[in-house]
Order: structure tokens, then C-alpha cells, then sequence
């Protein structure tokens, strides 16, 4: 089950992911409708995490290549947005909630720029509407797991993008969180944008999205959800493991093999 | 007037060097700041040669160089040879360090360097040693000419690229997605910190140098949750650092640079018991007056 | 050469000192670095090597005579307490480890910096040769000095070699070693304190400064030479012991040099050459090896252009080809090819006539697997990754030089030997 679409936000063209010489995706080949909320959904290790971060050019790809907006994301930077996993910053670094917020604003700024008042006015409207307002002037170390999503998610909404990309955000957060994130990517979807979500969850799966993309290692499936949310394809993606693929991924690893030929 | 221009070449050096560490303690590389601060004394031994002289362009040159292979070594070392980073970083600046101490050994007598000044630096001749024209007019200490310089090079990098280095410390991979380039900020950071340690090799030697690099920012980060807040107290902690730093030297009769790192850790253990926010101490009686409430 | 001569034959007893001192220091040192580095806490050497300084000051102070064994106690205590610290600070604070290390190791070598320039400026005769503890200076080793360090030393190796099970386990998997009732706590207490002595042995030597490399480098480079904990052991303590005796020699020879920067010189040059040039771990040797795989890949691609070649022209294998039919095949880069054919050609898979190369029996074979292989790929990435069929064949390109032919048989077994790829070409098998 592997639906393309016509004028998709993002492309992905035979794209294949190593990490220490070993392929953590083979050969995606994918496309994702515009307006959507999109789930990526695998087992721990499928590489979920791996493809949004290749779509945002922050691991080398090995072959193929991403088109987002159908350009290079070079020059649609400013249109995709991205929320990475929370545990990856230092919440105890000495910041502000509305620090953390105008980074959402720093790609706009250049060098020399301060961000502005117009930019502060943003910055506030967006706390608002993950109902953090309150806390603008709080510390981040003073915040609790669902709080820091919220700032992430704050953040986010300050780039005023118009394709995100969330990197597991409901792990860890309580359910008035979670619910108010859901909340917010509906009106998302409605205004038009595309959220592309990285979740490991297969229940509230179903619930939450409207397209979904069943990865592990390679890409199993990629469709609306009633279509892809089968008992089949999701054996196929949690159980049967690829011994033979797994056993050449190894032998790339061990042999420390080019994975393609100098020409 | 000694007392004023040691004190002052002190705060001008710590100023700096508390500034750029405040980065390092947040990007969790303290120890490559001790690692560069160590490995640019081979650049500056060089530079020093081919000069003849303490001619300060060409031992700023000389240290951002060897600062630039440093960071450059570290990393090479750990991707390449698949080193651990703590093992990388220790092989790389024992190595150029003791390449230092080794040419200063071998140039002995050539130039005016010798052990001494690299562990104790030579801050308390910063008053005799003065800048004087071809035509004779006393400028004033030549060194607080080349610390101000660098002092002045650090403030405008720190205020131009704060944003940059902000986002960069904090979430690098929101950084680069966003469009900021995360290796060009490390390494311009790097690049300045060699920079910096050149004039403060000048006053508290080689190897001090991390004193002031990562006691005065460590403190503040105890004493505050907002990072320009920290800065300004760092620079401050600078001054204070210099100041009773000097008028312990001087009643004990020892090195000013010493007696510097003994003020910074002493200030460091008073944040630590007693910081509003984190000390031991006020958690600890926090604590207490809290059960007591409760009871 | 006469100064090496006499160097080595010991015959001078201050050189047999020197030699014996400098060798037993390094050795030491190495061994207890090997179990630091594997616990990644190379750095923490660092702090305690500085962190000695004011401990011996401060015992010079209270005794007033330069007693081996006064230095050590302070060195020892300080020591310790600075790895206390790092700990304690770590624990209790937001603040993280790299930086407590850093602030602990400048904070303590500034306050015996303070205290050095106080005893001398205080002109106690008797602090001569202190500052020798700065930079090392093995030719001022005496007998007494002897006597002390070495019997540390020799506690150091002893210890290693009973707790050497323990500290394995805790350097690999500590939670592990927890869960099977190993005292974890006291075991890296018994490793911390053998750290401290072997910095505490080592500065006669090799001096605080410089102190950290002794632990770190000489296991650093016997990492890249083997993958067993016991050779790395022994490695690691040679490398020691010869810097340690190349680096005693050279401040015999040239007294105005100090030992310890020769010592970690001539590690660092061990270290740095072992880096590049240690077999699988080095980084020549990684080169050389991604080298052989272009060739390999070459001549493989080249003898399977050959085959397709042949099922091109109706099945005729052993037709001449020259440079022109291959290249209008394929556009290799004619130096490369040309090499190629020759290598090929050498290894009796092609032959050479005047009509252009040909096929050996050989040759034919492997081309004939090669193809095989892409075309089995092909299949298993349509069937089993549900990869369409025109976006299976650059990924074949790869995976058909890396198959074993154990991993050939059981591919073509799952795949219930097929007779034809995604691309409907048939699968050659052979007879």
C-alpha cells in the first residue's frame, strides 16, 4: 500500500541513510499530501527519527534526494519548520521561555538583526495559543515535560512555516498537553498546513492522524489511514524482521564498504 | 599606579576570557577550552622566533592558528581514527603543549620565553613594560594596547553574532535546520578563544588561563537563569577576580596569577553553598523551613 | 653513540636510577590509564595530575625538607580530594562534568602555583627541586626517590593484576557489574586511588603538567593495535616504558631539557603513528581497504559488462570485446578500464589477443555471479522491501560485490530460485 500524490509538500526519491556505514533506510522512495497530519509510525530503530532529519538536511544522505514545496530545501528553509525531540537541548541552560520562542524568529532575522518588537508581539500571540502566555518570562528550567513541548511547539509556530516536522513530541507529556498539541495541529491542518509527526503509539495513531507512513528500515506503507492502518501491513512493520537485509547491513558495517562505486 | 594597571590588565583579560567561557560551559566543552588554551603555546613559541620579539600580530596569528589545528586535530582524531573525544582531546593538547615547552627549551637564550612565564605569566610587569614610539613618547603599558585590542575584538563578536551563538549553544539541530551553519559558529568560537588566550598568556600564563576561562562563568551560572545576566556577572566576577587577586599576591608575596585562581574558586565555593537559586546551603535550609511549615 | 653506550649499560649508578625510575613511572601509569580511558574518564587523569601540586606544597611547607614521602602523602591527599570534589559538584549542581574538571584542575593547580612562588621567593635552600615536579626532571631522581616510587609502582601493578577481572567488568558495563553483586562502589574507589598513585609516581618524572598524557596516550595508541584487554594492558605499559626511557636519555644527554615533554613527545609520535598506520583501526589502513573495494568493484563491473555483452549477442561469451564495445556499454573512465583489463588479465579471469580481450572460463564464471547476484537483489528488494522496480537497480549496483556465497545460497533459496528479476531479464544460474 504505497499511495503517491500529485503535488506533494515533500518528496522523497530513493533515498538511503547510513549511520556508521550502516543503511538505517533503504531506498525510500515517498510522497506526502499538502494539508494533512501525517504520522510516522515504526518500531524503536526503524529510522523514523532518521528520515525526518534527512528531509531537514541534517544527515549526509547516501543516494537520492528530498525536494520539499518541489524545490530544494535550500530555498524553502523558511517555509518548513522543525521540532526536534526535547531531550536533545539542555534544559538547564540559562534562557527564557521568550528566548527559546524568538529562536522561531531567528531564521528570518539575519546577522546584525535584533529581533523587534513585531517579532516579540509573534513570539506572544504563539505562547498564547499553546496557552503559555503566562509563562513568557519563566526560566525553561522551571518547566515541567509537557511545558517544554509547549515552548517547542511555541517555537515552532514563531517560524510561521507552512510544512512542520515533530520529532516524537508526545513523549513524556501529560494528557492535557497532548490533547492541546492534537488541538492546535487540527487548526494547523485547517489553515492549510502540513505536520508531519514522528509517533510510536499505534492506538491514538489512528486517532490522531489522517495519513500514515509505516516505516521500518524501508518503507512498508504510505496512505490514508484506514488504509493503511491494516493488520497485515502493521505485522509487517513490528513483526517479521528482514534477517537477510539486516545480515548484509552488518556486512556494510563491518567492511566499512563504499556504498557506491566512484565513477 | 602599579597596583591599578596590574589590576586593570587582570580585569581586561578575565573580561574576555569569562565571556567566551560562558559558551563553553554551555556547549559542554570546557575541557577544549583547556585544551586549546594549552595547545597555542607551540604557535606562540614560533611566532616568537621568527619575530625576535613579542611582536603582537604575528603571536595572535600564530596562537589562532594553532588553535584552529587544535579544534580541527580533536575532531580529525575522533571521526577519522574513531578516538573517543576525551582520549582525543588528551592526546592532542599534551602533544602540542609539550611541543611548546620543548621549543622553548631548545630556543633558550635565542628568545625572551622561558618556563616560568608560561605557568606564572608575567602580569606583574605589566607596568614596566611600556610602549614607547621611534620618537620617544611613553604610550603607556604596551600590553594593555594588545588586551584592549582583543578585549574590543571579543565584545563586538559576542554582541554581532549573539543570536547565532545563542541558538547555535543551545539547539544546534534547530540551528541548522533553521538555516545557521552550527560547524562555522564552532569554529569561529574556537578562533576566538585562541585569540584571547594570547593576551592572557601575556599576564597569567599558558596554563591559568583556564582559570579564567571556566571559574568565573561556572559561578554564574549558579547565580542566574538568564544567559546575558550571566555574562554581565562573569564580567564582573572578572574585576573582582583581578582585583583581590592582586592585593593577595602582594600580601603573600606569590604569583598574581595563583592568587587570581585561588580568589575565582573561592568565589566559586561561596555560589555554590550559598547561591539564592542553587546553593547547597539555601536548598538544604529551604528544605528545612519547608518540613517545618508543613509539621 | 658513546653517550648510548654508556646510557644503556647502566653502569653509572644515577643512570641506572634514572633509567629504572623512568621506566617503572611511565609503565605504571599506562597500565592504570588503560582502564581510565576505558571507562572514558581519560580527562579526570588530567585534574588529578594538577591537583598534586599544592598537595606537595603544602607538605614541603609543614615538613620544610623535600622527603619523598611527605610529597607523596600531600600529593596523594589533594589528589583525592579534587576527585572528591569533581564528584561532589557534579552530583549536587546543574553543573556538568567537563566543567567541574576543568574548574577543579585550574582552581588547585593555581592555589600550588601560589604556594610554589611563596616557598621560593621565601628562600628555603632546600625547595630546590621543586619546581622539577612542574615538568619532570627524571635525571634528579636519587636512590631514596628511587626506593619510594618504585615501591608504589610495584603496589600499582600487583593491584592491577588482582583486581584486574573487577575492573574489566567495571570499565565495560558497571550496571551489569551491579546487578551481579560485584561491590561497584569500592572497586572504582580502589581504581580512583590507584589513578591518584600512579599521577602521584609519575610527576617525579613527567611533571603535573603533563602528567594527563602518561595515563591517556600510551593506551590510546594500544587500543588502535588490538582488541584484548590483557594485550592492550601490556602494550600500553611498553609504549610507556620506552618513551620513558628515550625521554630519560635525552635529558641524560641534554640536561637544559626537561624529561617530561620528551616523554609525552616521543608517546605522542607512538600514539599519532599508530593512528594512521595500525592494522584495521588505522586510518591508512581504512583507506587502503576502501581502495581495494573500488578495484574490487571495478573488476567485478567490468567482467559483468562483459557478460551482459555476451547475452547481448546471443549467448556468444567468448567474443573479443574492445575498449569501444565496453565503453559504449558503459562509460568508465578510460585509465581506470585500462587498468583494470590488465589486472583482470593478470588474474587469468580475461584473455588478450590482437582481436581485443576475452573471456576466460573463469572469468565467465564470476561475471556470469555477478549478474546473478544484481538480478537476485533486484528481486528481494521488489518482493521483500516492496521497492518499485525501477528504483531497485542502484542499490544492486552495491549489494551484488558484498554477498557472500553463503548469503547467495540462502537469498536464493528464500527467493525459491527464480527464474526471472524485476526487469523480466533471466537470471543466469550456474550448471
Amino acid at each position: 500500500m504505497i499511495q503517491h500524490v500529485d503535488n506533494p509538500v515533500v518528496e522523497i526519491h530513493d533515498l538511503t541513510v547510513t549511520y556508521n556505514k550502516k543503511p538505517v533506510l533503504w531506498d525510500i522512495d515517498l510522497t506526502l499530501p499538502a494539508g494533512s497530519i501525517i504520522g510516522v509510525i515504526g518500531p524503536n530503530g526503524a529510522g523514523k527519527s532518521t528520515m525526518i532529519k534527512s528531509i531537514m538536511g541534517l544527515v549526509p544522505l547516501n543516494s537520492g534526494y528530498v525536494k520539499v514545496f518541489d524545490q530544494d530545501l535550500q530555498d524553502v528553509r523558511s517555509r518548513v519548520s522543525y521540532v526536534p525531540q526535547k531531550e536533545s537541548v539542555d534544559w538547564d541552560f540559562p534562557a527564557s521561555v521568550m528566548d527559546v520562542v524568538l529562536m522561531g524568529r531567528y531564521g528570518k532575522l539575519g546577522l546584525f538583526t535584533r529581533p523587534r518588537k513585531a517579532d516579540k508581539e509573534v513570539a506572544l500571540d504563539c505562547l498564547r495559543r499553546v496557552d503559555m502566555e503566562a509563562y513568557a518570562g519563566r526560566q525553561i528550567s522551571q518547566l515541567s515535560g509537557g511545558q517544554q513541548q509547549r515552548v517547542f511547539l511555541a517555537r515552532a509556530l514563531a517560524q510561521e512555516a507552512d510544512l512542520y516536522f515533530m520529532d516524537e513530541p508526545f513523549a513524556g507529556v501529560d494528557a492535557a498537553t497532548e490533547k492541546a498539541i492534537i488541538n492546535l495541529m487540527k487548526t494547523m491542518s485547517e489553515q492549510g498546513k502540513t505536520v508531519v509527526v514522528v509517533h510510536h503509539d499505534l492506538q491514538s495513531a489512528v486517532e490522531y492522524f489522517d495519513w500514515v507512513v509505516l516505516l521500518n528500515l524501508r518503507l512498508i506503507a504510505n496512505g490514508p489511514v484506514p488504509e493503511v492502518m491494516t493488520g497485515q501491513l502493521l505485522q509487517e512493520t513490528y513483526g517479521g524482521k528482514l534477517t537477510l537485509l539486516a545480515e548484509v547491513g552488518e556486512l556494510l558495517t563491518k567492511k566499512e564498504f563504499p556504498s557506491r562505486e566512484k565513477e | 599606579m602599579e597596583a591599578f594597571w596590574i589590576i586593570a590588565a587582570g580585569s581586561l583579560v578575565a573580561i574576555p576570557c569569562g565571556l567566551l567561557g560562558c559558551y563553553l560551559i554551555l556547549r559542554q566543552m570546557a575541557m577544549v577550552g583547556d585544551a586549546i588554551s594549552h595547545a597555542v603555546l607551540p604557535g606562540i613559541v614560533i611566532a616568537f622566533f621568527i619575530s625576535g620579539q613579542r611582536e603582537p600580530i604575528s603571536m595572535l596569528l600564530g596562537a589562532s592558528i594553532l588553535g584552529v589545528i587544535t579544534t580541527f586535530l580533536i575532531e580529525f582524531f575522533h571521526t577519522k581514527a574513531r578516538l573517543q573525544t576525551d582520549a582525543s582531546i588528551g592526546v592532542t593538547f599534551t602533544w602540542l603543549f609539550a611541543l611548546g615547552i620543548i621549543l622553548i627549551s631548545v630556543f633558550a637564550g635565542k628568545i625572551d620565553l622561558d618556563q616560568d612565564c608560561v605557568l606564572y605569566g608575567e602580569i606583574s610587569y605589566v607596568p614596566i613594560d611600556l610602549w614607547i614610539t621611534a620618537n620617544g613618547t611613553i604610550m603607556g603599558p604596551r600590553v594593555m594596547y594588545i588586551m584592549g585590542a582583543v578585549f574590543i575584538v571579543v565584545l563586538l563578536f559576542i554582541i554581532i553574532g549573539y543570536k547565532e551563538l545563542f541558538l547555535t549553544t543551545f539547539d544546534p539541530k534547530f540551528a541548522a535546520a533553521s538555516g545557521i551553519s552550527v560547524a562555522l559558529w564552532h569554529y569561529l568560537l574556537m578562533g576566538a578563544v585562541s585569540f584571547t588566550t594570547v593576551g592572557a598568556f601575556e599576564s597569567v600564563g599558558a596554563i591559568l588561563v583556564v582559570a579564567l576561562l571556566i571559574v568565573p562563568p561556572a559561578t554564574a551560572y549558579l547565580l542566574t537563569e538568564n544567559l546575558q545576566k550571566m555574562m554581565l556577572i562573569t564580567a564582573g566576577l572578572g574585576v573582582v577576580v583581578s582585583f583581590f587577586g592582586y592585593y593577595l599576591a602582594a600580601w603573600l608575596d606569590g604569583s598574581i596569577a595563583g592568587a587570581m585562581s585561588l580568589v575565582a574558586g573561592v568565589l566559586f565555593a561561596a555560589a555554590f553553598l550559598f547561591s539564592p537559586q542553587e546553593g547547597l546551603l539555601t536548598r538544604k535550609k529551604r528544605m528545612a523551613f519547608a518540613t517545618n511549615k508543613d509539621s | 653513540m658513546e653517550h648510548l653506550w654508556e646510557f644503556l649499560s647502566l653502569s653509572d649508578p644515577n643512570i641506572r636510577y634514572v633509567v629504572l625510575g623512568s621506566v617503572l613511572l611511565a609503565a605504571s601509569s599506562a597500565i592504570v590509564g588503560t582502564f581510565t580511558l576505558l571507562k572514558k574518564k581519560a580527562l579526570v587523569g588530567d585534574a588529578v595530575a594538577h591537583s598534586v601540586l599544592p598537595g606537595v606544597c603544602l607538605a614541603f611547607i609543614l615538613s620544610g625538607v623535600k622527603n619523598p614521602i611527605y610529597l607523596v602523602i600531600g600529593a596523594f591527599v589533594t589528589g583525592w580530594i579534587s576527585l572528591v570534589l569533581i564528584d561532589f559538584i557534579t552530583k549536587r549542581s546543574k553543573i556538568k562534568e567537563d566543567t567541574a574538571i576543568g574548574l577543579i584542575l585550574s582552581v588547585f593547580f593555581g592555589i600550588g602555583i601560589l604556594m610554589l612562588t611563596v616557598i621560593q621567593k621565601s628562600g628555603n635552600a632546600a625547595q630546590s627541586g621543586l619546581d622539577h615536579f612542574l615538568f619532570g626532571q627524571a635525571a634528579s631522581l636519587v636512590g631514596q626517590d628511587l626506593v619510594v616510587f618504585s615501591g608504589i609502582a610495584l603496589i600499582l601493578m600487583v593491584a592491577v593484576m588482582i583486581f584486574f577481572k573487577e575492573f574489566a567488568l567495571i570499565a565495560f558495563d558497571t550496571n551489569f557489574a551491579q546487578t551481579i553483586g560485584f561491590p561497584v562502589r569500592a572497586l572504582e574507589l580502589v581504581l580512583t586511588t590507584l589513578t591518584v598513585l600512579a599521577v602521584v609516581t609519575g610527576i617525579q618524572a613527567i611533571g603535573v603538567v603533563l602528567m594527563a598524557a602518561m595515563l591517556i596516550t600510551p593506551a590510546a595508541a594500544a587500543r588502535f593495535w588490538t582488541d584484548k584487554l590483557k594485550v592492550m594492558i601490556v602494550l600500553a605499559a611498553g609504549l610507556g616504558a620506552f618513551s620513558g626511557l628515550v625521554g630519560a636519555y635525552i635529558s641524560y644527554v641534554a640536561p637544559s631539557m626537561p624529561t617530561g615533554p620528551w616523554i609525552v613527545m616521543v608517546i605522542s609520535i607512538i600514539a599519532l603513528l599508530s593512528f594512521f598506520l595500525a592494522p584495521q583501526k588505522g586510518i591508512l589502513f581504512r583507506m587502503f581497504t576502501q581502495r581495494k573495494f573500488q578495484t574490487q568493484m571495478l573488476e567485478e563491473n567490468i567482467l559483468k559488462l562483459f557478460y551482459h555483452l555476451g547475452e547481448q549477442s546471443d549467448h556468444q561469451y567468448y567474443q573479443a570485446r574492445n575498449i569501444e564495445d565496453i565503453t559504449k556499454k558503459r562509460p568508465f573512465n578510460l585509465a581506470k578500464l585500462r587498468k583494470g583489463l590488465k589486472n583482470l588479465n593478470q588474474q587469468g579471469f580475461l584473455d588478450y589477443s590482437e582481436y581485443g580481450w576475452t573471456f576466460t572460463n573463469a572469468g565467465k564464471n564470476k561475471g556470469q555471479r555477478i549478474t546473478k547476484l544484481h538480478r537476485l537483489w533486484e528481486l528481494y528488494l521488489t518482493e521483500y522491501l516492496r521497492i518499485a522496480p525501477d528504483h531497485v537497480h542502484e542499490d544492486a549496483e552495491t549489494i551484488e560485490h558484498i554477498i557472500t556465497p553463503e548469503l547467495e545460497q540462502r537469498l536464493e533459496e528464500q527467493l525459491q530460485y527464480p527464474r526471472l528479476d524485476p526487469h523480466q531479464s533471466k537470471i543466469p544460474y550456474q550448471d
